[in-house]
């Protein structure tokens, strides 16, 4: 029997370490490299051109990597669900396979291509490679939901096998076995379309930060790994003004895309650790940026609303303000604290910015400072970021907004101080507003502070040529502190006066912790402490032992969205906190 | 009676209630119960049963026990019911069930929440106002929101409430407010009530003479003063509060209404015990000047309420901390917004006995070792602390955690804070802690990516 095969391309964009496209070759007598694009909806869609220019570099490495197999891609245009069948006639397809997709919205559509593949005769093979470990396995482990406490997923995590090793670069024999007839017109149909084909403007478009593609992340993974070795720390890394801006190291965006294996990048750092660590086992700690994002795909798997507060099980219902203005000044970087509009503005021209940075513009946006929801921020960052997965960003998010995962919400970003402890001098600020490179470092974080004299010599009147301070940043984080507690007093049902035991917990599952000394103090090479029998997840407050819900809406979603309720009890408990020591005149 | 017009649960239209809804659709709403064999042992029941085949008749239920159901139904709930008789329809109306309400105003161009439908409003402040007890009205960041409050506000005129609380679940609206239309709904209040108790009014236009007004008619009652950032408010203004309202227990407010006289006047002998003073120090415009309270207050205070807690959140540039933690204050709760440095820290262990919680947002970029140990030794009762952007040696934690030991309740460090050194790393640390805390405990984290 013939087999035709294609390869569905989406992230994965990759020859190497690439199940799903292994199994298309497999004793397949044609095989087809296929991504599905559709340019009249490119201009539509809330995905800036940063992050167009990226996937279309990679589609463009994608096929010339091929090219050099002797083969090419097929960028067909269209919608997949409309583009398939035609492709299953035309090509005669009887193999179809693809990378499996964890999220909700790709699962839906998948399963909608794989029944179509069905009635079509079409075999789909779906293989996992865009995470290290199974999603659903971690879920089942937790007892059907995904964990919500960073530790209690490395606790699952710490039970499972290693993941997959990675595969081999797909090779020219086995390309050659299965090559497929390339037509003389085939980039009339089927090249990696222009920027300007997606309706773009390029004209004084700046080079791009992040060049796009396989062959630049596997370079850049040899410098990442290099630079480790040299370094030979594998601990985190205080950040500077240097972390700040963009490394030719980074990888995030290259995994983001799938130009870059998380396993293959799991086991050269594995085997980096080993080999200068005498054969230790690594900890943890050592994949820490991979685990956050298996983390928050793992939340995200089986929650559509995932993306978003109202209807999603995990996302406290908090009442932000909608404030188009103020989303805008700050989207734009003109909030006037350069240490937040340099961060927005790094953003936007270059499409990444340090994690760190991150927490900054997050704070500020939501808890700390304007009280707009996180979902706004997260659309910014949607369009923006060349790393901003659906899961991850989104959980990143409601992370930092404290809008999920148990966070204590009392430590407010400084819109000024933590920028200057992260970066003294301003040279970062300059950077990226240069507008202001002739402040003096004593008041670039703040020049609302400075004399006039000093801004008339700086050349940069504030109020005039750079905003001045959309905020109270003091009284900002007043108002929100209240309100933060506000909300998780609601939540955890606490009404006494301590700020931390307003934060409902989830009590970790962990070993007892070791009551003698030699255990305690055990060597850095050993893994960290296994956790013991699987024990389900209870909410416990501050002080008092009595279970609760672990959804987190569950109070506050009452209490904030019915239409209308005189509930007393409710009224009683919401007095009751208001007055926090105990009600007057209630009972 | 009118219990008994009410024989059938299903399919009597006439004895619901008209309403916007059809009254077959509300009356389907209206879950079916069959009351089981054994008595405990009530189920919802799915399918449709004509209860009466069962000889029960649901509107002869007595109106206690009706109204013991509805006080533990929603709102929402109720109406519906109220829809299924007039027996039910009466019950909805109780005074006991009004007694508590929350008017929720938002505007959707500005707030995500729902709001309490306009209808409603106007049915209770006709119907219920003179009801009402415990009144609080949850405003977002729009003027129309906070106007509306005040529109229900100065009609309830003939009503006695309790508690009072306006609470701006983002931007403070109240304050866009003209200044004496605010003052006149809140004074309608304050003059009919006349047994006020509980009064949480922060981030509003309130001023001194309104305050004259709730004293010279509420003086009696009130126990709970909430009033952070009202700028229209004197120290002379709370003065007068603190004068004459004996009973009053809890106080919020920001420093610069605080002052000596203040704290004698609340623990003059005719007063009671203070349960709760919450101060807001806020920095209003960088460099500002503080002015001090004396210690001799602070100890006439504690004299007169040995058992006060007294909460001050801190949100100042770090050279505006030159008048706190000179002397002896008897915080409790102890809250710094922004960076402090090490040196108000250090002042914070010599000078803050009565510590119960410490949270620091941020510190510069100097361990706070010494500063740490010196709080686990003298404050004694310290059971909660939070750091955020600060450092601290592995060593120097591991030894604060071992001097608390099992008080120390909440201990929230985010991991950035803690400096590995010789004696421990990060994996260890978790351990370690975790021995002297008695349960297991790790860093707080934030992600990566």
């Amino acid at each position: 029997m013939v087999v035709n095969s294609v390869h569905w391309f989406r992230k994965g964009l990759r020859l190497h370490d690439n199940p799903a496209l292994q199994e298309a070759l497999n004793s397949a007598d044609t095989v087809r490299c296929v991504y599905i694009l559709d340019p009249w909806f490119a201009g539509s869609a809330n995905v800036g051109i940063n992050r167009w220019r990226f996937l279309l570099e990679s589609l463009e490495d994608l096929d010339s990597s091929l090219r050099k197999l002797d083969s090419r891609l097929f960028v067909v245009r269209g919608q997949p669900a409309n583009v398939f069948p035609s492709l299953f006639k035309e090509w005669n397809v009887t193999r179809l396979t693809f990378e499996y997709d964890s999220e909700p919205y790709g699962k839906e559509r998948d399963g909608a291509i794989i029944k179509m593949a069905q009635e079509f005769g079409v075999e789909t093979i779906v293989r996992n490679s865009h995470t290290l470990y199974n999603l659903d396995r971690i879920v089942e482990m937790n007892n059907g939901s995904p964990p919500l406490t960073f530790k209690r997923f490395q606790a699952l995590v710490n039970r499972l096998e290693l993941p997959m090793k990675p595969l081999p670069t797909i090779t020219q024999e086995q390309m050659g076995s299965c090559r497929t007839k390339i037509a003389d017109n085939h980039d009339e149909h089927y090249s990696v379309p222009s920027l300007e084909e997606l309706g773009f403007k390029t004209q004084g478009l700046d080079p791009a930060v992040w060049k796009g593609g396989e062959s630049e992340a596997l370079e850049r993974l040899n410098k990442h790994l290099d630079r480790k070795a040299w370094v030979a720390s594998f601990e985190r890394a205080r950040i500077n003004m240097c972390s700040l801006i963009a490394s030719p190291t980074g990888l995030s965006p290259y995994l983001r895309f799938g130009c870059l294996s998380c396993r293959v990048f799991y086991y050269n750092l594995r085997e980096l650790y080993m080999k200068l660590r005498k054969n230790c086992s690594p900890p943890l700690s050592l994949f820490g940026q991979l685990l956050w994002r298996e983390f928050f795909y793992a939340a995200g798997t089986n929650n559509p609303n995932f993306d978003r507060m109202e209807g999603n099980p995990i996302c406290v219902q908090i009442p932000w303000d909608h404030n188009p203005e103020a989303l805008a000044k700050w989207a734009e970087g003109s909030t006037g604290f350069p240490w937040i509009d340099a961060i927005m503005t790094q953003l936007r021209q270059e499409g990444w910015i340090h994690h760190l940075a991150r927490h900054a513009v997050a704070c500020f946006l939501t808890r700390g400072d304007l009280w707009i929801s996180w979902e706004s921020g997260m659309r910014v960052f949607e369009e923006l970021l060349l790393d901003a997965d659906w899961s991850v960003n989104a959980g990143s998010w409601m992370w930092l907004s404290c809008s999920a995962f148990f966070q204590q919400f009392f430590h407010c970003y400084c819109p000024v101080g933590f920028g200057r402890r992260t970066d003294p001098s301003g040279d970062y600020i300059r950077r990226y507003i240069p507008k202001l490179k002739d402040y003096p470092n004593r008041y670039i974080y703040e020049p609302w502070r400075a004399p006039e004299s000093v801004q008339k010599a700086a050349n940069c009147i504030v109020g005039v040529d750079y905003p001045k301070p959309m905020i109270n940043h003091a009284e900002g984080s007043r108002l929100n502190i209240e309100r933060m507690k506000q909300v998780y007093q609601q939540l955890s049902h606490y009404r006494g006066l301590s700020l931390l035991a307003s934060v409902p917990t989830i009590q970790e599952e962990a070993e007892p912790p070791p009551t003698d000394d030699s255990q305690a103090s055990s060597s850095t090479c050993e893994s960290p402490p296994h956790t013991s029998s699987a024990q389900s997840n209870t909410l416990k407050r501050g002080r008092s032992s009595e279970p609760q819900s672990t959804q987190m809406c569950t109070h506050t979603k009452h209490q904030h969205t019915s239409t209308a309720k005189g509930d007393q009890v409710q009224q009683q408990e919401q007095w009751e906190e208001q007055s926090e020591h105990q009600p007057v005149d209630l009972q | 009676s009118q219990r008994g017009e009410m024989k059938r649960v299903k399919g009597d239209e006439d004895a619901c209630s008209s309403s916007s809804e059809g009254p077959t659709e509300s009356c389907k709403k209206v879950r079916k119960l069959q009351p089981s064999k054994e008595k405990h042992q009530e189920e919802e029941e799915e399918t449709d049963v004509d209860l009466c085949e069962f000889g029960f008749d649901w509107a002869l239920l007595p109106q206690e026990i009706l109204l013991n159901i509805f006080q533990f139904l929603p709102l929402l709930d109720r109406a519906y019911a109220s829809q299924v008789c007039r027996g039910w329809n009466q019950a909805f109306h109780m005074p006991e069930l009004w007694r508590c309400f929350e008017f929720e105003l938002n505007q959707p161009a500005s707030s995500y929440l729902k709001a309490t439908h306009p209808d409603l409003i106007k049915q209770i402040i006709k119907r219920h106002s003179n009801h009402l007890q415990y009144v609080s009205f949850k405003v977002d960041s729009s003027t129309e929101s906070a106007e509306a409050a005040c529109d229900i506000l100065s009609q309830l005129v003939n009503c006695s409430l309790k508690t009072l609380g306006l609470i701006s679940t983002a931007r403070p609206s109240f304050m866009e407010l003209p200044k004496s239309h605010f003052i006149s709904a809140l004074t309608v209040v304050f003059v009919n009530s006349k047994s006020l108790s509980s009064l949480k009014i922060d981030d509003t236009p309130v001023d001194d003479p309104s305050l004259k007004v709730l004293v010279a008619n509420n003086s009696d009652t009130l126990r709970m003063l909430k009033m952070s950032s009202c700028p229209h408010v004197s120290p002379a203004g709370i003065l007068c509060v603190a004068d004459q309202c004996h009973g009053l227990r809890e106080l919020a407010l920001n420093y610069h209404l605080l002052s000596d006289e203040l704290l004698l006047a609340l623990s003059s002998e005719k007063h009671v015990h203070l349960e709760h003073l919450r101060i807001d120090v806020v920095s209003e415009n960088p460099g500002q000047h503080f002015h001090t309270i004396r210690k001799s207050s602070w100890d006439a205070m504690l004299r007169h309420s040995p058992k006060f807690n007294l909460v001050m959140y801190f949100f100042l540039y770090e050279d505006e901390f030159g008048p706190f933690f000179r002397e002896e204050v008897p915080i409790t709760h102890l809250y710094f917004g922004r960076s402090v440095s090490k040196d108000v820290l250090g002042r914070v262990g010599l000078h803050c006995p009565r510590l119960v919680e410490l949270v620091v947002c941020a510190n510069g970029l100097r361990p706070l070792d010494e500063e740490l140990i010196r709080i686990a030794k003298r404050c004694t009762q310290l059971s909660a602390i939070g750091l955020g952007e600060c450092e601290v040696s592995c060593s120097a934690f591991v030894e604060f955690v071992k001097m608390c030991g099992r008080r120390l309740s909440q201990l929230s460090i985010m991991e950035e804070v803690l400096i590995p050194d010789h004696k421990y790393n990060l994996d260890e640390i978790h351990w370690e802690v975790s021995k002297h805390l008695g349960r297991v405990w790790f860093p707080d984290m934030m992600p990566t990516w």
